[in-house]
């Protein structure tokens, strides 16, 4: 069974070729991570991933399906992300946040939640209870019930893992989990991605912080202008020749 | 300042938080109950207002404080529903079912409107919904056969389970019931998956829909539910002026209702209940400052300045409205002396995701 694989993929704005002919696959259980310098088109595979850009050629595979459709068929497969620079609902509490990821989950129709019938009684304290373990998991208690606005940015980037992994999925992108993160922050980030590995979830992350990314990834993907440049464990792509190259030029 | 224990789940999902809620909203219910007995065949009227443009007002809400679509067109739901009401009452339909039909026919309009909008966002959504306002109330001006044009429609009193409604005290309770419970529907909705599916739409599309919500569906949902409760506010309104004509459901109109989701206070269900109270109190209460006036003041369009004034001052000055000046006075005297003046300023919001699509 093919896990997660990707075929060919590519994606063109105007004249601009931002992804070209990328293949790859994951494997279950997995922490794959892509790395590349800037605009080297990572975000956009995500993006693809999430089918909020449309692909020029090729297609996603996920679990043997072709992933199409609308974003948010993506979510319904059990594909989750988070976002470089951190998209929550602003105005509502951490907890909101996380039952919003529940939304996958929901067995209730319009009819029963306009007279709250006792089944959506039952099924919000169900949903409620999976968010406690997130929040658990993540060690959120303290911000439960605070206003995402009012919280700080490393908090909000735990928040919006937890939010990702609320929706119970088995396959998270996580863009960039280190970036605006102090030392101690990242640290935590790496142990969070190692439970995440541990509860059977497969990463695929974009991340620039070569610390976390050999201390987590079984797998790096590099890329350079919207191509593969190396592929392999995280000491063989470090050694790439090309790798090198494309981080700081070429010998003349 | 009270600090609540919290020892189950359901303690956040009930509808009131602890007794002193309960106690509060328990009073207000025995004096709305209580007010027929006491105030007078004016003041009872002016409630009556009051009551109907807040079940309109919360349909308002429901779209623009908890769904963030922008809808400058809700005269035209409420028009909707007024001639229903009007139509189905004359061709001898009960009450129970003309009422429904109002609600669900603005739905259906509502779903239509609401098409659009999963295109369009803020100021052309509100452009596009302006202009639906505007062809509906050319609608019913020209469509004389069924509407009656500038000569408009008149009313009966209602007839409910053979009785009839005629005097203003049964017409109070009515739109009392209707009037809570259409706070108590979206009350519900907003504890529930759909209500947090339209927050969610409303901070962020973009998550919204990575996390499994399908846009179009809730955006169309959001709208007929909005279109449905100012169809019912319409329904009432209609009995309430007993004659009704295009010109009560112009623009104005519209603005009347952002006015009363803004003055109230964005995003809060008291608010629409507090805009409501506010809109129909402030022409009396500039009648009676006009008495005080010097001549010099011109009285002409004295109503429109100051409710432009009030507005503008509103949204530069407490933009969440008198119910965002209730929460800081609450929560002044609930942390006496600690209260922060920024307790409630905005935060600074990080660089968000470059806008997608």
């Amino acid at each position: 069974m093919t896990f997660f694989a990707i075929d060919n993929l590519g994606v063109r704005f105007g004249g601009v070729v931002a992804v070209d002919g990328v293949s790859f696959s994951v494997k279950q259980g997995d922490v794959h991570t892509i790395i590349g310098p800037n605009g080297a088109g990572k975000t956009t595979i995500f993006n693809l991933i999430g089918l909020i850009y449309q692909p020029t050629t090729g297609c996603i595979v996920f679990q043997d399906h072709e992933v199409r459709g609308a974003p948010h068929d993506v979510a319904q497969l059990g594909i989750a992300r988070t976002f470089q620079n951190i998209e929550l609902f602003e105005q509502a509490t951490v907890l909101q946040n996380l039952l919003i990821g529940r939304h996958r989950h929901r067995v209730t129709n319009l009819l029963d939640e306009l007279l709250f019938r006792p089944s959506v009684r039952r099924a919000e304290i169900a949903q409620r209870e999976a968010v406690e373990r997130v929040i658990d998991l993540l060690d959120l208690a303290h911000y439960r019930d605070s206003r995402v606005a009012e919280l700080p940015y490393g908090i909000r980037k735990v928040v919006e893992l937890g939010r990702a992994l609320a929706t119970e999925p088995k396959l998270i992108l996580l863009d960039e989990p280190s970036s605006g993160l102090n030392p101690e922050e990242t640290d935590d980030m790496a142990f969070w991605i190692e439970d995440i590995r541990a509860l059977g979830i497969t990463v695929l992350m974009v991340e620039h912080d070569m610390n976390l990314v050999s201390r987590v990834s079984t797998r790096v993907l590099a890329l350079n202008e919207g191509r593969v440049i190396a592929e392999g464990t995280p000491g063989e792509v470090q050694s790439h020749p090309a790798v090198i190259e494309a981080y700081l030029g070429g010998g003349e | 300042m009270r600090f609540i224990f919290k020892t189950e789940y359901d303690q956040d999902i009930r509808l009131f938080q602890h007794g002193g809620q309960l106690f509060w909203y328990g009073l207000l219910g025995v004096l709305l109950l209580a007010a027929p007995l006491v105030v007078s065949g004016y003041v009872l009227s002016q409630l009556h207002f009051i009551l109907i443009y807040a079940i309109a007002g919360l349909g308002l809400m429901l779209l623009v404080g908890y769904t963030g679509q922008i809808s400058l067109g809700h005269a035209a739901f409420l028009a909707t529903g007024a001639y229903t009401e009007a139509l189905l009452q004359a061709a001898g339909t009960p009450f129970i079912v003309s009422l429904a039909s109002a609600a669900l026919l603005s739905a259906a309009v509502g779903i239509i409107v609401g098409l659009p909008a999963l295109r369009l966002k803020g100021i052309y959504l509100a452009i596009a919904t302006l202009a639906f306002n505007v062809i509906v109330e050319e609608i019913i001006t020209r469509w004389e056969s069924v509407t009656g044009g500038s000569s408009g429609k008149l009313l009966k009193p209602i007839e409910l389970f053979g009785y009839r409604l005629s005097s203003q005290e049964s017409f109070y309770y009515l739109c009392l019931a209707l009037a809570v419970l259409s706070c108590l529907a979206l009350m519900n909705l907003l504890r529930s998956p759909t209500g947090r599916a339209f927050v969610a739409i409303r901070d962020s599309e973009i998550s919204a829909s990575c996390l499994g919500i399908d846009l179009a569906r809730f955006k169309t949902m959001s709208f007929a539910l909005s279109a449905a409760l100012t169809g019912i506010g319409g329904a009432l309104y209609a009995h309430k002026v007993t004659f009704i004509s295009p010109e009560q459901f112009t623009l104005i109109q519209s603005i009347e209702l952002v006015t009363i989701v803004i003055i109230g206070g964005i995003g809060s269900l008291h608010g629409a209940v507090l805009g409501a109270a506010f809109i129909i109190m402030l022409p009396q209460g500039i009648s009676i400052a006009k008495g005080w006036l010097p001549d010099a003041v011109p009285q002409a369009g004295l109503q429109s300045v100051v409710f432009g004034l009030i507005l503008v001052g509103f949204i530069i000055f407490e933009p969440y409205g008198l119910y965002g000046r209730w929460l800081k006075i609450r929560t002044y005297f609930d942390v006496f002396p600690f209260y922060r003046r920024g307790t409630f300023r905005r935060q600074r919001s990080y660089l968000r995701s470059e806008r997608l699509r």
